[in-house]
């Protein structure tokens, strides 16, 4: 052990010699509070999507709640066609991939070989996601479900496809979904984006797009 | 008079009496205010987060030395390393030496106050090496050679022309009064950078001890490129950030989003466990992070004040504070400005040069009721006042409160020097009656009546 | 109930006015009203300039003055909050501490008195002006006492009361905080003040006296129209003016 790391919690432990009163708090247990606290979600599975697409609309992403795989692929087509995305990097995965090379454009999967210019070349990057928050509107992705760390975050647009399945209705919800799927072996990155990139640091007026992607489209499918 | 203190005088007195760049601040606030109320109003019980994020907060800072070897176990078994720094000097040549063995060249940075703490730039750039802020607020101050303004909006202080001209000035770019098109031409500059960078230096808004990964919170998603794209990642964070769950973040996440930005939540929250794993397509492959203690154990040791260390940073204390929206960040001299700057630096960096701080507050009390994580901000500031005067003696205040203490000791003597004060006035507002004559450069009295309550009441038994 | 009136000491001497309208509307409300005029000042100079010992003497004093009081009514939030919530923790753990908690149960601020303790909001005034009110930061934020006083407003016949966004901020008072940094101080009047004045209401009205000093100060320098004036004072002469 460190000299630094030893004398630093020798020093946390003669500090802490004189305890402090715990705060005051009228639930059980953080969990339960938890439910207690949060924006309302709804109960019904209409609600809780009533109020995803709410909060995507808020937070200025696009959402399209499609039927099936079909009518993704021809919303997505859609929209390259409309924005002229010609060069697509994807995240290779059963919703994704057959999405992606069904558009007009040259397709490559970042599980292939690719270098980072390349990936800043890219008009648009295609990923799947971990889990939805339809309390706040944040779509979880990983590095695992979403080709690493910087397909999400690298090009201009992003585009998420999602079965509807993975819509969990709160912030607690989600974090106990991740507690069990991942059981302490953590994906290196896990993010929660909520909304495309934003900044008001100029006279606090918003602005989308200041590093991460200017737009953010959700299809989910049902 | 400390040297801080002459200055804070000095700066304060000129801000507050700009009042284009009060009211330029107040119109800046003005949106954060709308949504922040927005916001909180859905949540089904603020209040009750507010107790709940102060119990996650609390139950962390007091069993601090057990959550720190959980996490720092935990954190290292996913195969980050950790550095320990006793103060800034060892912070920042850890960094140095992790760079040296990195055999990097240029340095990526995304917004990290902790590293402002440490005037890690300085150090860096006097080593040789090319550092680039990428958040723009930081990136508009470091090409200003300023620092922030406010601990999370770093330049909301300066107008679009300002900036227009600081880009032509530096990037060589067409002047424009669009908020867009400025905030494009960062985007472009800095795009490369992120690329050619063999270090990204970020900050950590938590550590999460169950898990073992650090938690960033931006809207930007320049720390997402920061930590996604040079092949070292080094972190900076206090040791203060640890939390016990990674469940607390499902209060502690919005919290800070909807206090500090008025914002549901903020666009990107980014837990990261480790360098690369096998089988990932990119990102790093050295994950660092350096846990800094610089007198914050020092501030742990005070029970009465321990609470300061559940500081989320969201910078709310700071939106609602009448001090700050008056005499703007850069007056007070400080990394952290605001309210609970005031109540910290004096714990961090003396008490002898920074008690001042606590000593410019009206005690109002709007920050403590801003606070996310109920740090009772405007009563340590009182605490801070205490302190000072018995560790750093006033002998004016001893003499002033002495005698002030003597007469109200004695009702009599009370009511004759009122009754002096009063027949005198006419005289005395001429003189340099120490804190009359102050008051009475900006502020008049009210006409001085004949008679005190007292003698009213005395007099005539039926009012 | 037998009232013992808390006078702050600058009431006393520069606006004893505002003592001699609490006393007044409380006796229209029936109470029989006391003074003690024993009594100086609470000590919060002291207590908010750190000088915390000599703070003590201060309240020490006062528990002595108002042992035998049934309850104390102040015309001030701010004088009451040093009373009601910062003696029991000034003179915490010492031999003082049990008068303290008792002091601090039996006093009140004024407005909160009739409303919560009397169960009245209407005392029978009438008054054809327009107001705004200033809540002074400790009857807020303190006592939190918000309604209490607008309770009271909203209850005077012939009354308009305008809110305004900046009701709630500072008026940059803070006691010696005035004096000892006047240049921000001023700036916080001139903001809070200047946001009261443009209502275009004949008065500017606060349950503190302190307050009321500093806007007063303020409006009388820069020659406003708008006038300041304690509650106590707007429900006295909507008594009188009945």
């Amino acid at each position: 052990m460190s000299e630094a790391r030893k004398e630093i919690m020798g020093r946390i432990r003669e500090a802490l010699k004189i305890p402090s009163p715990k705060p005051h708090l009228k639930g059980e247990s953080n969990k339960v509070v938890g439910k207690a606290w949060l924006p309302e979600v709804g109960d019904t599975q209409v609600e809780t999507m009533a109020l995803l697409s709410d909060n995507l609309a808020k937070l200025k992403a696009h959402f399209h709640p499609v039927e099936n795989l079909v009518q993704a692929i021809s919303v997505v087509k859609d929209l390259a066609q409309k924005k002229n995305w010609k060069n697509i990097a994807y995240h290779k995965n059963e919703l994704v991939t057959p999405v992606a090379l069904a558009i007009d454009g040259k397709a490559w999967a970042v599980e292939d070989s690719f270098t980072k210019d390349e990936l800043e070349a890219a008009d648009v990057g295609l990923t799947s996601c971990v889990s939805i928050v339809a309390q706040f509107g944040a779509i979880l992705v990983s590095s695992e479900t979403s080709g690493g760390r910087g397909l999400s975050i690298l090009p201009p647009v992003h585009v998420v496809i999602a079965k509807a399945d993975q819509v969990v209705p709160d912030l607690a919800a989600c974090f106990e979904q991740i507690n069990v799927q991942f059981e302490g072996k953590m994906p290196s990155m896990l993010s929660f984006i909520t909304g495309p990139s934003r900044t008001g640091d100029i006279e606090r007026i918003l602005v989308l797009g200041a590093h991460g992607p200017k737009e953010l489209y959700l299809i989910l499918v049902r | 008079m400390s040297d801080s203190k002459s200055i804070f005088i000095k700066e304060s007195t000129l801000t507050s009496a700009d009042g284009d760049q009060r009211q330029f601040i107040r119109t800046a606030l003005g949106g954060y205010y709308k949504n922040r109320d927005l916001y909180k109003a859905k949540y089904r019980d603020w209040e009750l987060a507010r107790d709940a994020a102060s119990l996650a907060k609390w139950s962390a800072v007091n069993n601090l030395a057990e959550v720190l070897e959980k996490f720092v176990a935990k954190f290292e078994s996913n195969g980050g390393k950790v550095h320990w720094a006793r103060d800034a000097a060892e912070a920042r040549q850890i960094i140095l030496d992790l760079l040296a063995k990195a055999n990097a060249k240029a340095v990526i940075k995304s917004k990290c106050m902790t590293t402002e703490e440490i005037h890690l730039n300085d150090a860096l750039e006097k080593a040789g090496y090319g550092v680039v802020e990428s958040d723009l607020g930081e990136f508009i101050q470091q090409l200003r050679g300023e620092a922030p303004y406010h601990f999370v909006f770093p330049c909301m202080h300066l107008k679009r022309e300002a900036i227009s001209d600081l880009f032509t000035k530096h990037l060589g770019t067409a002047a424009t009064d669009s908020p867009e098109e400025l905030t494009m031409i960062a985007r472009r500059h800095l795009r490369k950078l992120y690329i050619t960078a063999d270090v990204g230096i970020t900050g950590a808004n938590f550590l999460v001890a169950d898990t073992g990964q650090i938690s960033i919170t931006e809207n930007e998603g320049n720390a997402r490129l920061t930590a996604a794209m040079p092949r070292v990642h080094i972190a900076l964070s206090g040791i203060e950030k640890v939390i016990n769950t990674i469940d607390d973040l499902a209060v502690l996440l919005p919290m800070l989003a909807t206090a500090g930005a008025g914002q549901p939540m903020t666009c990107y929250n980014t837990l990261y466990a480790g360098p690369k794993k096998p089988g990932e397509r990119d990102g790093p492959e050295e994950f660092h992070l350096v846990l800094l203690d610089n007198a914050r154990t020092q501030l742990l040791a005070d029970p009465e004040q321990r609470d300061a260390l559940h500081c989320i940073r969201c910078g709310a204390c700071l939106n609602v504070c009448p001090i700050f929206k008056n005499i703007g960040g850069h007056a007070y001299g400080t990394t952290y400005q605001g309210p609970i700057g005031s109540v910290i630096t004096p714990h961090l960096r003396g008490l002898k040069d920074w008690n001042h701080l606590s000593g410019a507050s009206s005690l109002c009390g709007a920050c403590t009721d801003a606070c996310p994580v109920r740090i009772d901000l405007h009563h340590h500031l009182l605490q801070n006042r205490r302190n000072a005067a018995k560790v750093v003696p006033n002998l004016f205040d001893r003499v002033f409160h002495g005698t002030f203490n003597f007469v109200i000791q004695r009702p009599a003597l009370f009511s004759l020097g009122g009754k002096v004060f009063r027949k005198t006035f006419g005289l005395l507002k001429h003189l340099p009656v120490p804190y009359l004559g102050t008051w009475l450069k900006s502020r008049d009295l009210p006409a001085i009546p004949q008679k005190s309550f007292r003698e009213v009441w005395k007099d005539s038994k039926n009012v | 109930m037998r009232v013992s009136l808390f006078i702050p000491c600058f009431v006393d001497q520069l606006t004893p006015q505002v003592g001699l309208a609490a006393a007044k509307v409380l006796k229209k409300l029936g109470q029989e009203v006391e003074f003690n005029s024993s009594q100086t000042c609470c000590g919060q100079p002291s207590y908010n300039s750190g000088q915390w010992e000599i703070a003590k003497e201060g309240a020490i004093r006062s528990l002595e003055v108002f042992k035998d009081a049934e309850v104390v009514v102040g015309p001030s939030g701010s004088c009451v909050a040093m009373m009601k919530k910062f003696y029991p923790e000034l003179l915490h753990g010492t031999k003082y501490e049990a008068e303290a908690k008792r002091l601090s149960q039996r006093t009140f601020e004024f407005s909160d008195f009739i409303v919560s303790q009397l169960k009245t909001t209407d005392v029978g005034a009438t008054l054809n002006k327009k107001v705004t009110y200033h809540d002074g930061c400790h009857a807020l934020r303190e006592l939190r006492l918000k309604e209490e006083p607008r309770k009271l407003l909203r209850a005077v016949k012939g009354l308009e009361l305008i809110e305004t966004e900046e009701s709630e901020s500072c008026c940059g008072f803070g006691g010696l905080f005035s004096v000892k940094f006047p240049m921000i101080s001023t700036a916080m009047v001139q903001v809070n003040a200047g946001a009261l004045a443009r209502t275009g209401a004949d008065y500017i009205v606060s349950s503190d006296p302190s307050c009321l000093l500093q806007i007063g100060g303020w409006l009388s320098r820069e020659g406003k129209v708008i006038r300041p004036l304690h509650i106590a004072e707007l429900l006295a002469m909507g008594i009188e003016h009945v």
